[in-house]
């Protein structure tokens, strides 16, 4: 049967080709607008560790200044990053499984070979619990030991594209890298790794690559460097690097891995405690203000996503609803233009079961033709995105993703279908004899 | 006037006029308040930074070999930059104007002995530049004194160095100081025990923060020093100023010159302010694009639902309209018809989508920190709309015309 109304759906399409290309235009514009916004917004909200959300935690303490609170029109909010000493203090206290404190600074890097010219890499300054926290993938080797940390040992872990350019993609584990003017060895090469957004470090820029190559913590201390991203003091430092590492300035990102939820709250308990212990030595004035945040709590309490992003996605929709508006329109003048037809096939012992189905068969068409086209439109509209956003955190995440592929298909067909639907039941309700009578 | 016959035709399809109601309705709400947020970022886009943008050009200096000699490649740095042809003037600055990235400080009237919290204090971008960095930004001294070279001193990772002339722009100097003429004027960092008093020499006209986000993006303050390893053991930023027209060969030579002059040394981070600026603003152009994209996509999906709509009405209505033609009407009479009435349904739209427009002007006020719809808007919007109806209507109206009177005699 459903055959049958297919190929009745077909000729009555091709009747009146004008409204339905008008029909298909619509939704296929709704569904391109739509989901061109919604995969960015998609790609920004994302949690590339959703996977150990009970885990993996990022810790924050409320050191910031007795008047004013780390965010004014927040003041709720603890400070986003922490002082060495606190760092330092936390990762000493190994009270969960692991422990990834970090910050980033620029190293000169000078290739051996002669024809690549030194350049400058980010290099993150982290201390070793960062591999088995954020898993990136490893293609040769792996992380360091927390005896390496101590001991500043010259290590290195590079990742892929460095291990391409300098080794040619070859297996460098053990060879040496020379890095600010000494030399390192390589202990692990990472494979494709690209978390998006990239939580670990969201003060750097939640878009931002991944960062090149990767050293131990003590390293940075020694060669007294201090974070290229952020830096924040409520007040200003006793004069030299010792007097920055002792001062209440917030730079260090730290996370740590805990067993599960409740391990998390007696994470939080032991944090409270050492802020207690803390204030007995004249730091933290602020109330007792910590966290041990999950991923998915640090993104939305970064805002990682954009306000214009969300300000598209709205219109967007807006725009969907006006589309799905008119087709609803447009299907009712359609269908109610056939009132004799259907007179006619009525009398001649259609049901009305008959008839539903086979104007809701119509509609449905109609939803896939936009949708299809809809694709072909969300398509084009990341490209222009990609053009329009060159350069920005917005150019990466402008790719269809299979998801949003299904997506639109999907939601093409429910709204052609639920836009169908009072047009369809309208067109059940001709009766057959009123029509007859004015052939 | 067929005012009440055509109102009551309409009552007779609600469905249809619902849906043309609500179409326009959200049409016009979006189409309102997207000029809007247009017309706002193309003001923001387009106001002036103070800088004399399309000759300067920027660009780092990161020593990387054991013991560079970071003060004495400075001076040397300098001075080669300012010997190249065609520039004029060049300075070493710790963040660029509409970079997005810098400092800022807390800066008050009071000093450190009233209690920090009765002390008021206003925040600014800070620019650390020599002697030369008024002339090489190209900002405009509007009182005071330029810094001359006993002012600069060096700030290092030890030493803050003693700093105390500022020169600070018009609009920090009217937030601290009201229509007060600001030179000679004392004020304190909000940060304790820092530099002790600063005396205000000058005033610039203006110079924005480098934050163009900012809600203070007019306040900014020079203060000249030198940063001598402060964050990172050797780097050193140049802002250069070239004659009209000569940014481009310039930028090319300093590359080389500073590049050759030492080779203990990585030159990077070379771009013109013009590429700065487009990066900026990139966001912001891009959101008018996109709006845009949205309102003309919507007028037409609404201009087309309309013309297929009525073509439908008319169809329905040839009999109706080849009895009213028997019967005298002319053909303007029928156009007129569907004239007015697509006027009372896009009328009808517009009423609802008045309320549509300022909800949603009130949902960004209240989320977006967006200011009230200046009051032409939804007239304007509203015209538009009508306007476009008009059009719509104006094709299937006149089909409309051409059917024959004969109609009426032919099935009853």
């Amino acid at each position: 049967m459903f055959g049958y109304y297919l190929r009745l759906a077909m000729i009555s399409l091709k009747r009146n080709r004008i409204l339905t290309a008008l029909m298909v235009a619509a939704i296929a514009l709704g569904i391109g607008m739509s989901m061109t916004s919604m995969t960015v917004l998609h790609m920004m909200g994302a949690n590339p560790l959703s996977y150990k959300d009970d885990q993996v935690r990022r810790v924050q303490l409320d050191n910031w200044d007795k008047n004013r609170p780390w965010d004014e029109d927040n003041p709720s909010e603890p400070p986003d990053l922490m002082t060495y000493q606190d760092v330092v203090n936390l990762v000493q206290a190994h009270k969960a499984e692991h422990e990834a404190g970090f910050f980033p600074n620029v190293l000169a890097l000078e290739p051996d070979k002669r024809e690549i010219k030194p350049y400058m890499v980010e290099a993150l300054f982290t201390t070793s619990g960062f591999f088995p926290i954020f898993e990136p993938p490893f293609r040769y080797g792996g992380g360091w030991s927390d005896a390496e940390d101590r001991g500043s040992a010259r290590v290195a872990v590079i990742n892929d594209e460095t291990n391409d350019k300098l080794f040619g993609g070859e297996n460098s584990v053990g060879r040496k890298l020379r890095l600010g003017g000494e030399d390192y060895t390589i202990v692990g090469v990472l494979d494709k790794w690209h978390p998006t957004p990239r939580a670990y470090h969201i003060s750097g820029g939640a878009f931002g690559d991944p960062h090149q190559v990767f050293v131990p913590f003590t390293i940075g201390i020694e060669k007294q460097l201090v974070s290229t991203s952020n830096n924040s003091c409520f007040e200003d430092s006793e004069p030299g690097y010792q007097g920055l590492l002792a001062s209440e300035c917030i730079w260090v990102d730290l996370w740590v891995q805990v067993k599960d939820e409740a391990d998390a709250q007696r994470y939080l308990s032991f944090l409270n405690n050492y802020v207690q212990e803390q204030k007995k030595a004249g730091r933290f004035p602020r109330p007792v203000n910590n966290r041990v945040r999950s991923v998915s709590e640090w993104l939305e309490s970064q805002r990682v996503v954009g306000r214009d992003v969300r300000t598209q996605v709205w219109l967007a929709f807006a725009f969907f609803a006006v589309c799905l508006i008119n087709t609803v329109g447009l299907l009712l003048a359609k269908f109610m233009g056939k009132a004799p037809e259907i007179g006619l096939r009525r009398a001649v012992g259609a049901s009305k079961p008959a008839v539903f189905a086979q104007y809701l068969t119509e509609s449905g068409l109609v939803g896939i033709a936009g949708g299809v086209l809809g694709l072909v439109l969300t398509g084009v509209g990341l490209l222009a995105l990609r053009k329009l956003y060159a350069g920005t955190s917005i150019e990466k995440l402008a790719q269809l993703d299979w998801n949003m592929v299904g997506l639109s298909l999907l939601i093409a067909l429910v709204a052609s279908l639920v836009a169908g639907l009072y047009p369809t039941w309208r067109a059940c309700q001709v009766q057959p004899a009123t029509q007859l009578k004015t052939q | 006037m067929e005012f009440r016959p055509i109102l009551n035709a309409l009552m007779r399809n609600k469905t249809g006029l619902l849906l043309i109601a609500a179409q326009v309705a959200i049409t016009l709400a979006i189409v309102c308040n997207s000029v809007f947020i247009i017309l706002q970022r193309i003001e923001k886009v387009n106001r002036p930074s103070g800088m004399d943008e399309n000759s300067l050009f920027t660009i780092t200096s990161l020593g990387f070999a054991p013991g560079f000699d970071l003060r004495g490649s400075i001076r040397e740095d300098l001075e080669a930059l300012r010997s190249i042809p065609g520039v004029v003037d060049a300075t070493t600055i710790n963040s660029v104007p509409l970079s997005n990235g810098g400092w800022s400080e807390g800066i008050s009237l009071q000093s450190d002995s009233v209690p920090e919290e009765q002390r008021k204090t206003e925040g600014t971008s800070i620019y650390l530049v020599d002697e030369h960095g008024v002339n090489t930004l190209g900002v405009h001294l509007i009182a005071g004194r330029n810094f001359t070279a006993d002012d600069v001193s060096y700030r290092t990772k030890e030493d803050k160095g003693g700093v105390s002339s500022v020169i600070v722009t018009r609009t920090l100097a009217q937030t601290l100081f009201g229509e007060e003429n600001a030179v000679g004027k004392v004020i304190y960092s909000s940060i304790p025990g820092r530099n002790g008093p600063l005396t205000v020499v000058g005033v610039v006209e203006r110079l924005q923060a480098p934050w163009v986000g900012w809600d203070k993006v007019e306040h900014s303050m020079l203060v000249p020093q030198y940063q001598d390893g402060e964050f990172d053991s050797s780097s050193a930023r140049y802002l250069v100023r070239t004659e009209p027209g000569r940014r481009d060969e310039a930028m090319k030579e300093a590359e080389r010159k500073l590049g050759e002059m030492n080779t203990g040394r990585i030159v990077r981070g070379l771009r013109s302010i013009e590429e700065v600026r487009g990066e900026s603003y990139r966001q912001d152009r891009a959101m008018t694009v996109v709006l845009t994209t949205v309102i003309f996509s919507l007028l037409a999906v609404t201009g087309l639902g309309i013309v297929g709509m009525v073509s439908f009405w008319v169809t329905r209505r040839v009999k109706q309209i080849g009895t009213r033609r028997a019967l005298g009407a002319r053909r303007f009479d029928i156009r007129r018809y569907f004239m007015i009435e697509n006027l009372i349904v896009v009328g009808i739209g517009i009423a609802l989508g008045l309320l549509l427009t300022y909800g949603f002007n009130i949902w960004l006020m209240k989320h977006y920190e967006l200011p009230r719809l200046s009051w032409y808007y939804a007239p304007l919007g509203a015209l538009t709309v009508l306007l476009l109806g008009q059009l719509a209507v104006f094709g299937p109206a006149t089909r409309a015309t051409r059917v024959s009177p004969a109609v009426a005699t032919r099935t009853v």
